[in-house]
């Protein structure tokens, strides 16, 4: 296996796993266990492999281009400090699979948790070897993503719900920060590959733009890692289950806060601002949280107080800017890691197996679980900084950086005694944790009766550990080798010497760590009986919450102010929106115009032609009326707007637009018949039912209205004015103009242009109309009129009247022979229509036609024959299928389309040549020419399809009133 | 010519407009279709205003574009006075069914009060 499929298989085998744990069964526990353990232990390998190839400043790429355009490709990129988070994730990762199998309950949607569990850890180590920054931002969402899910994992549970969203708004607006932050980046050195953003540290640091950068950086960096002030989410993600936390808020999530702020060390530190911003955070993530953890009552609280502390201390060594600082982060950061995870694991146990996490109800549980006790208290004394353990290794760097000089400044002068006192807290907050629980007198209010867990829980535990112990004693040979390479392909040739020897010599750190070890034990002393039966929380601190000052910013920022902003600034009525819509586009049109200036060309009435200027008198008047009448006279509108439509179907023929004048007439009848069979539908009205609403507030109304359309009108006009007086500049015109019969074959150069140049425009746009004609069909087919629309128009039953009061006529007799002969010329007209229709269709490449004219022309024949004979005779006589019609205009298209992938051309690509028919004589067959039948069947079934279903509704309203009077006369 | 046009466009969008503004859903429908016809104008009117030279080639070889109205703007309206007929059919459909479930033809699907 190539190391590119490697690092892909890295990425997808979790992601994969996770798609296939959630089609498992609820209950199957130990498939969905399986099934993530093996997972995790093939990436385990799978990184284990990889450790050859980033020895000695390694680095292994694998680049898929996704977004090249964008600067956006999938790069996936491991070097040696990668690798050993990518051991860690996986590692630890394979662990909690093995923990939380029999962790969970078997009545708990296991395979889901393992579905969420995996996803995450494909998005942690997306987060770790992205070799792209918008990738990793990416995966970075990803992880924030997955995380709610985890923490909500147990969703019934009110405070997992509170926590999960917490803990996704304040890591989801950091990652929204980091996004704009990596922007920045990319916008100063004009990539986002992680190799050229590493070589760029000088251009940014020297850039205007590194302050902005450095603040949303560590806006998405302190976030994640839950460090002061956004570190309260950390406390209230402890409602997820045990696993999720021994996961997430140690090893992982958390982790990549500081492993970002690491992996940019090299970029971004060294500055006076990043001391100051991330040495602030840390430190006062690093004191304020060991003094939280201390008062904490649940464990999990003290845990997660702790591990904000310790990525405090990890934050603060970052901060210093010096190589050694950073080796020591990196240490720290897997040393917590260990003895972090194992105690969170532990916790689990003790709440799994007495039912209650509170240590002012436990005590006494050595006797029960020794095994279990002595490995928490292993981990314990490596969390508090004991020697021979690991984090007394890396605290013991820790001092020795604090007490060196970098930035001269309060917060340097400060750290080392913020050093010993958060030392100190730590030491009481662990004894505190052993004392409380394992020590003592049992009590006997315990909700279950404790005793050792099942031998598979403890033994992830086991492992850590062990793991802590091996670092502690012989670092050199463990861990050794293994944060050399990781350190010296971070820093590369800046690698500062360093020892990881347990014992050098009576120092000022070693000092400092007597007397936090002393302080801590002191003060726990002091504060025993205290913590025994004190309120959760704090002194002093218990009020001033962040918690409780982010629950009301989210209330006030979605609720109230949600409500303020709907109440003020929106509306569900139509015509505001509607009149916000004209007033933007009219400041949209005015503003250049106002902007550059105008120059409104020569203004002459010369040349104009008397016919042209009468014509569009009679427009201007159409227009002009149908505004006026559109309200009381509805039909005399409607034929108003009609005489619009001419004028305007007329001026397209006389600027030379054929083809624009012929299909806006046909498409005038079409429009008309459809609105006169709407109006049948629409409630009656006239002019004195609301004479009461010309109130003075409805007639300002109507002034600004008036006010706003001649604004409108004018401008329009003196736009269209202006662009027409100027000389047109150069277009593409010319060249569909030259290249229509030598490359499209026809003449017509519109039609050329919609079914040869342009057609995948014209695919797209059929393709809207059959959709809009299938939408007008389905809401017609649950149509239901209103009340008063019910019975019969006014004429019919007149002739119905007329007729049932002369004995010589059937009821209907009238409404057939209404308008008997010009039905009959329209019955006789239909196959001239079609021969009509085939012709435009037929002389549409080289002469005005073409499918959309012929469609439309030939719906008007349809449409005549049932205006002529009624629904019911036409649909005997005639099988009228739109819908089919639709399908096999599309289809056509498409495949034409499709057909000349066949020789190798892209889709739509015509072909054309003249063909000799019998009879008919020389017939262009391009393949545009079938393309354009495909448009004149859709457009023809769409047609056809809207107008017989409106048409269709008067029957129903018929047979449906039948239907119930048959009702009524059975009742009676 | 291009005066009678422009003014022309003006009438017909400002009266669409007005008439967009106006409560009852046909007034909209009326509306919209007389700005339809300003657009499309307008948009026509861009390939500037020619007499008798359609955009239909006389032979094939040897075109001089100058000859020829310009046929982009007319291609786009051609297509918009499809498209049109279909959202005006849409939105007829619409405000019948709306008529239908409110019993109301205000364009809020509800009189005023």
């Amino acid at each position: 296996m190539t190391d590119d499929t490697a690092l892909i298989l890295m990425i997808v085998l979790p992601f994969a796993g996770s798609l296939a744990a959630i089609i498992l069964p609820t209950n199957a526990r130990n498939a969905a266990a399986i099934l993530a353990g093996a997972v995790a232990f093939i990436c385990l390998v799978l990184a284990v492999m990889f450790y050859p190839s980033v020895l000695d400043r390694g680095v292994v790429r694998s680049d898929i281009e996704w977004l090249p355009t964008l600067g956006l490709d999938f790069t996936l990129r491991m070097d040696g400090f990668a690798w050993l988070f990518a051991m860690l994730i996986s590692g630890i990762g394979l662990l909690v699979v093995i923990y939380a199998r029999y962790y969970m309950a078997p009545e708990d949607p296991v395979p889901r948790f393992f579905a969420f569990f995996l996803a995450f850890m494909g998005s942690i180590l997306g987060v770790v070897i992205s070799g792209n920054l918008i990738l990793l931002v990416v995966f970075w969402e990803l992880t924030s993503i997955f995380s709610f899910l985890l923490i909500g994992y147990w969703h019934h549970n009110a405070s997992a719900r509170d926590g999960a969203r917490m803990a996704l708004t304040i890591t989801g607006i950091g990652g929204l920060g980091l996004l704009a932050g990596f922007l920045l980046i990319g916008h100063v050195i004009g990539s986002y590959d992680l190799d050229r953003v590493l070589a760029s540290g000088d251009l940014i640091r020297s850039h205007d733009l590194y302050v902005p950068i450095l603040v949303l950086v560590l806006l998405g960096a302190l976030t994640k890692s839950a460090q002061f002030p956004f570190h309260f989410w950390l406390p209230n993600a402890m409602a997820a289950p045990t696993p999720v936390s021994a996961y997430l808020h140690s090893a992982t999530m958390v982790k990549a806060g500081v492993f970002l702020l690491a992996r940019l060390w090299p970029v971004l530190a060294g500055t006076y601002e990043w001391f100051w911003i991330v040495g602030f955070a840390g430190m006062m993530s690093f004191v304020l949280g060991a003094y939280n953890a201390i008062f904490q009552r649940d464990i999990k609280g003290l845990l997660a107080c702790s591990t904000i502390s310790h990525l405090g201390l990890i934050t603060l060594l970052l901060s210093l800017g010096s190589p050694l600082g950073a080796v020591a982060a990196i240490f720290h950061m897997m040393n917590h890691a260990t003895f972090k995870a194992s105690l969170f694991m532990a916790a689990g146990i003790i709440d799994h197996e007495t039912g209650t996490r509170d240590m002012q109800r436990l005590g006494g549980l050595f006797r029960f679980m020794p095994y279990t006790a002595t490995l928490a208290m292993v981990a314990s004394a490596a969390m508090a900084g004991i020697p021979l353990l690991n984090g007394f290794l890396s605290k013991e760097m820790f001092f020795a950086e604090a007490i060196e000089t970098h930035a001269d400044s309060i917060l340097d002068t400060a750290a080392p005694y913020a050093a010993v006192l958060g030392s100190a807290f730590a030491v009481a907050y662990s004894v505190r944790f052993i004392h409380s629980v394992f020590f003592g007198s049992l009590p006997a209010d315990l909700p279950r009766e404790p005793h050792e867990p099942p031998f598979f829980m403890r033994f992830p535990i086991q492992l850590l550990v062990l793991a802590c112990l091996l670092v502690g004693i012989v670092p050199g040979l463990t861990i050794g080798p293994f944060l050399h390479t990781a350190v010296t392909s971070l820093l590369g040739p800046a690698t500062p010497q360093y020892s990881l020897a347990v014992w050098h010599g009576f120092t000022i750190p070693l000092f400092m760590s007597v007397l936090a070890l002393a302080g801590g034990a002191i003060l726990y002393l002091l504060l025993k009986d205290y913590l025994a039966r004190c309120e959760d929380g704090p002194p002093y601190f218990r009020r001033l919450r962040s918690q409780r000052v982010f629950e009301r910013v989210v209330v006030a920022v979605s609720w109230r102010g949600a409500r303020f902003m709907e109440s003020r600034l929106g509306t569900r009525r139509l015509q505001p929106q509607l009149r916000l819509l004209v007033v933007v586009a009219f400041i949209a049109a005015a503003w250049p115009l106002y902007r550059l200036g105008f120059d409104p060309g020569r203004l002459t009435v010369q040349g104009v032609d008397v016919t042209f200027a009468g014509i569009w008198a009679i427009g201007v008047v159409c227009a002009l009326g149908a505004a006026w009448q559109a309200k009381f006279h509805r039909l005399f509108a409607l034929i108003l707007l009609g005489g619009a439509g001419l004028v305007t179907c007329i001026t397209f023929d006389w600027f030379s637009a054929p083809d624009l004048a012929l299909t806006q007439l046909l498409v005038e009848v079409v429009t008309t018949v459809l609105i006169l069979l709407g109006l049948r539908w629409l409630p009656k009205r006239s002019a004195d039912v609301t004479s009461g609403l010309a109130t003075t507030g409805a007639r300002l109304r109507r002034y600004r209205d008036l006010a706003m359309a001649v604004a409108c009108g004018t401008g329009m006009t003196i736009i269209a004015y202006g662009v027409m007086t100027r000389t047109p500049p150069e277009t593409i015109a010319d060249f569909f103009l030259k290249k229509a019969y030598s490359e499209g074959g026809g003449k017509n150069v519109v039609n050329v242009i919609l079914v040869d140049f342009r057609g995948f425009d014209t695919f797209g746009e059929i393709t809207v109309l059959g959709i809009v004609a299938l939408t007008v069909f389905a809401l017609l087919r649950r149509f239901r009129p209103a009340p008063d629309n019910v019975e019969s128009p006014e004429q019919q039953r007149v002739q119905g009247a007329f007729d049932e009061a002369r004995p010589d006529r059937e009821a209907g007799d009238t409404v057939s022979d209404y308008l008997l002969i010009p039905a009959v010329i329209m019955q006789w007209l239909f196959p001239v229509i079609i021969v009509f229709a085939a012709y435009l269709f037929m002389r549409g490449h080289d002469l005005p036609g073409g499918g959309f004219v012929a469609g439309i022309a030939l719906a008007a024949a349809f449409i005549l024959q049932y205006l002529a004979a009624g629904t019911r005779w036409v649909e005997d006589r005639l099988r009228v299928l739109p819908v089919n019609w639709i399908g096999f205009g599309l289809l056509l298209a498409a495949l034409v389309g499709a057909g000349s992938w066949l020789f190798g051309y892209p889709f739509l690509t015509s072909y054309s040549r003249y063909v000799e028919l019998p009879l008919i004589g020389s017939v262009p067959a391009a393949t545009a020419t079938l393309f354009d039948l495909g448009v004149f069947s859709l457009v023809l079934g769409a047609t056809v399809l809207m107008l017989v279903a409106l048409a269709h509704q008067s029957i129903r309203r018929l047979r449906a009133s039948r239907i119930a009077a048959q009702g009524n006369e059975e009742i009676a | 010519m291009e005066l009678v046009l422009a003014i022309g466009i003006g009438v017909l969008t400002g009266s669409g407009v007005w008439l967009l503004l106006r409560p009852r859903t046909f007034q909209v429908i009326i509306g919209l279709s007389l700005i339809g016809y300003g657009v499309n104008l307008f948009i026509f009117s861009m390939g500037r205003l020619r007499v008798n030279t359609p955009p239909v080639l006389q032979s094939g070889a040897l075109v001089n574009p100058a000859d020829y109205a310009d046929p982009i703007p007319q291609a786009l309206v051609l297509t918009a006075i499809v498209i049109g007929f279909a959202t005006t059919a849409l939105f007829l459909v619409v405000l019948l069914v709306s008529r239908g479930l409110t019993g109301s033809d205000h364009v809020d699907g509800r009189e005023p009060n």
